[in-house]
C-alpha cells in the first residue's frame, strides 16, 4: 500500500513537472530536420519491436509499456 | 517500415557539417513526433507519398540453445498512404513453433513418466535431465488491419483490429487511439484503448488447476478437466506523453494498465510434489504425483515507461529506455534498453542491448511440498513452477546492419543473443544436487526489407 502511493506520488509530481517544463521546451516548425528523420520516430522499426515484444512476452512476465501489453498468443 | 521512401544521402546541406546520415526527403514534418500507441504507430509511422503502397516484408528466427524452442515468423506489411494524412495497415504475420519446452517439473535422480497432454501417450525424462515435453508444437496466423487520420489540426485518431487463430488459442481485439497535438506540436498526448478476447481450447481439454495428472489412458481422466471451453478478456489503457526537448532530442512518458480475467493457467505446466528427503511423492498405485499448474482469475499489470531518442551532431542516434512493471501476482520487474545507431554514407549499424530484472509472483513455486499436497485435498490455492513466473535476470545483446537499396528501398539484417538465468530456493534432501534453475539462452536473427 506504502510502496502503491509512493509510486503514485512520484508519478504525479513527474508528470506535473514534465507538464510544467513543456511550454519552455520544444522548437519552431522550421528546426524539425533532425526530428523528421525516420530513425527519431519513437518506434522506427515497428515489426522489429513486434518481433521483440512477441518473444519477451513469451519468455518474461512483464509486456507492453511502449505500446499494448496485451496476449496475442497461447504461450505464455 | 523504418527509413521508409527515404534516400541515403549525404546531408551536408541539411545539418551544414558535412555530416552523414540517412535525410528522409518525404516526410512530413508533424510525423516525426507520432506517438506511442501500438494502433496508431504502424500507420502513421509511414512517411510514404500519398496515394501510395508501402510494403514491409520481415521474418524472425529464433533458436534456444539445447534443441528446445524454434520459431520461425515471416511478417508482411502493407501501408496505404492517402492525400489528406490518413493511412492503411494490413499486416499478416505467421508464426511456427517447434521444439521442447519444460513442463515445469522438477528433475529427479530417477526416471519421470509423463502423460501427454492429449492423454493419449507418454514419454519419460532420464534422470538428472530436466523435465522437458517436446511435443510442442504450433502453428499461429495473425491478421491486422489498422487506420489513422488526422481530425484537424490539433487531433488525430485511429482503430484496429486484430485476430490470430493457433491450434488451441484464438484471439480477437479491437484498439483505438486518440492524439491530442499541444504546443505547436511539440507535446503529444495519448490515449490508447485495446480489447481482446481470447479462447483457449487446449490439447486434452483445460486441466482443473492443482488436479493430479492421469495416466496414460486413466478411465478417469475427465475427473482433472473442466469440459467447457476456457476464455480470457484483456482489457489494456495507455496514457502517453512524449515532447520534444530541443532540436535533437525527443522523449516520451507512457502509463499503461493492463487488467486480465478468466482462464490464465498454463494447461501444459504441472508441479512435482516433493517429500522431505527430496524424493517424488507417489500416489496408491506408485506413479510420481503431478500437480496442474493454478493461478488466479485476473491480473492486473501496471507499466512505467520512459524512453528518449537523441540525434547526435555527427548523424548518429541514440535510443535509451526504461521500464518499470508491477501486477496484483506480485511481479515486479526493470527493463533497461539501450542503442546506438552508427551512421555511414548508406548505411548504419547499431548495437544494442537489454538488461531484464524480475522479481517473482507471490504464487510461484519450484515444486509442492508434501504438506502442501496434503494427501490429494491441497492446503494452497494457487502454485505455479513456470520459471517465468518465477525471480529472473536477461541480457540480450546484439547488433542491427541497415543499407540502402537504391530507390528508397532498405534492407536490414540483426543478430542477437538472449541470455536468461533463473534463481530460487535449492530444494530440500537431494533435489539441492539437481539443476533446478536452467538458463535459457536463445539466438534471435531477423530480417527486413522495406519497398
Amino acid at each position: 500500500m506504502f510502496m502503491k502511493r509512493s509510486l503514485m506520488g512520484i508519478g504525479l509530481v513527474g508528470v506535473t513537472m514534465f507538464m510544467s517544463a513543456c511550454a519552455d521546451l520544444g522548437v519552431k516548425p522550421w528546426e524539425r530536420d533532425t526530428l523528421s528523420r525516420p530513425e527519431m520516430a519513437l518506434i522506427d522499426s515497428p515489426i522489429e519491436a513486434a518481433f521483440d515484444d512477441h518473444i519477451y512476452f513469451s519468455k518474461e512476465a512483464s509486456s507492453g509499456g511502449r505500446s499494448f501489453g496485451g496476449g496475442g498468443c497461447g504461450c505464455n | 517500415m523504418q527509413l521508409k521512401n527515404t534516400k541515403l544521402t549525404n546531408d551536408a546541406e541539411a545539418c551544414g557539417q558535412g555530416t552523414k546520415r540517412f535525410k528522409n526527403v518525404s516526410s512530413t514534418l508533424a510525423l516525426a513526433a507520432i506517438g506511442v500507441l501500438g494502433a496508431a504507430q504502424p500507420a502513421l509511422a509511414e512517411r510514404g507519398a500519398s496515394d501510395s503502397w508501402d510494403f514491409d516484408v520481415a521474418g524472425l528466427y529464433y533458436a534456444e540453445d539445447d534443441d528446445r524452442v524454434m520459431a520461425v515468423e515471416p511478417a508482411f506489411s502493407a501501408t496505404r498512404n492517402f492525400s489528406e494524412g490518413e493511412a492503411l495497415n494490413l499486416k499478416l504475420v505467421l508464426d511456427s513453433l517447434t521444439g521442447a519446452s519444460p513442463n515445469g517439473a522438477t528433475p529427479s535422480d530417477q526416471p519421470q513418466t509423463f502423460t501427454t497432454p492429449s492423454g493419449n501417450g507418454n514419454y519419460t525424462v532420464s534422470p538428472n535431465e530436466a523435465p522437458l515435453d517436446d511435443t510442442f508444437k504450433d502453428t499461429r496466423v495473425a491478421l491486422s488491419a489498422n487506420w489513422s487520420a488526422p481530425v484537424n489540426r490539433d487531433w488525430a485518431y485511429s482503430a484496429g483490429i486484430y485476430g490470430s487463430n493457433e491450434y488451441d488459442f484464438f484471439s480477437l481485439g479491437l484498439s483505438g487511439g486518440l492524439t491530442r497535438y499541444l504546443n505547436q506540436k511539440n507535446t503529444e498526448l495519448n490515449f490508447g484503448l485495446s480489447v481482446e478476447q481470447d479462447t483457449v481450447d487446449p490439447v486434452g481439454g483445460s486441466p482443473i488447476g492443482l488436479s493430479a495428472m492421469p495416466q496414460q489412458g486413466d478411465t478417469n481422466r475427465d475427473a482433472s478437466r473442466d469440459q467447457s471451453q476456457d476464455s480470457k478478456t484483456i482489457v489494456d489503457a495507455l496514457f502517453g506523453v512524449s515532447q520534444v526537448i530541443n532540436k535533437n532530442v525527443i522523449m516520451q512518458f507512457n502509463y499503461g494498465v493492463s487488467v486480465a480475467d478468466g482462464y490464465l493457467n498454463d494447461p501444459y505446466k504441472v508441479l512435482s510434489v516433493i517429500d522431505s528427503k527430496g524424493d517424488n511423492v507417489k500416489d496408491g498405485s506408485g506413479n510420481n504425483v503431478y500437480l496442474y499448474d493454478a493461478r488466479p482469475d485476473s491480473r492486473v499489470k501496471h507499466s512505467f515507461y520512459w524512453q528518449t531518442k537523441q540525434a547526435l551532431d555527427n548523424g548518429d542516434v541514440m535510443d535509451y529506455s526504461y521500464r518499470f512493471m508491477l501486477d496484483d501476482w506480485g511481479v515486479t520487474s526493470h527493463t533497461l534498453e539501450a542503442a546506438y545507431q552508427w551512421h555511414f554514407a548508406s548505411s548504419y549499424i547499431e548495437p544494442f542491448a537489454r538488461y531484464y530484472m524480475q522479481g517473482e509472483a507471490d504464487f510461484y513455486q519450484r515444486y509442492v511440498t508434501d504438506a502442501e499436497y496434503n494427501s490429494g485435498s491441497p492446503t494452497l490455492k494457487e502454485a505455479s513452477s513456470d520459471y517465468r513466473l518465477g525471480e529472473l535476470d536477461a541480457i540480450t545483446v546484439g547488433a542491427k546492419y541497415a543499407w540502402s537499396m537504391g530507390d528508397g528501398d532498405i534492407a536490414n539484417v540483426r543478430l542477437a543473443y538472449y541470455m536468461q538465468s533463473s534463481s530460487g530456493d535449492a530444494g530440500p534432501g537431494k533435489l539441492a544436487s539437481q539443476e533446478l534453475y536452467p538458463d535459457t539462452n536463445a539466438l534471435i536473427m531477423t530480417f527486413g526489407y522495406s519497398f
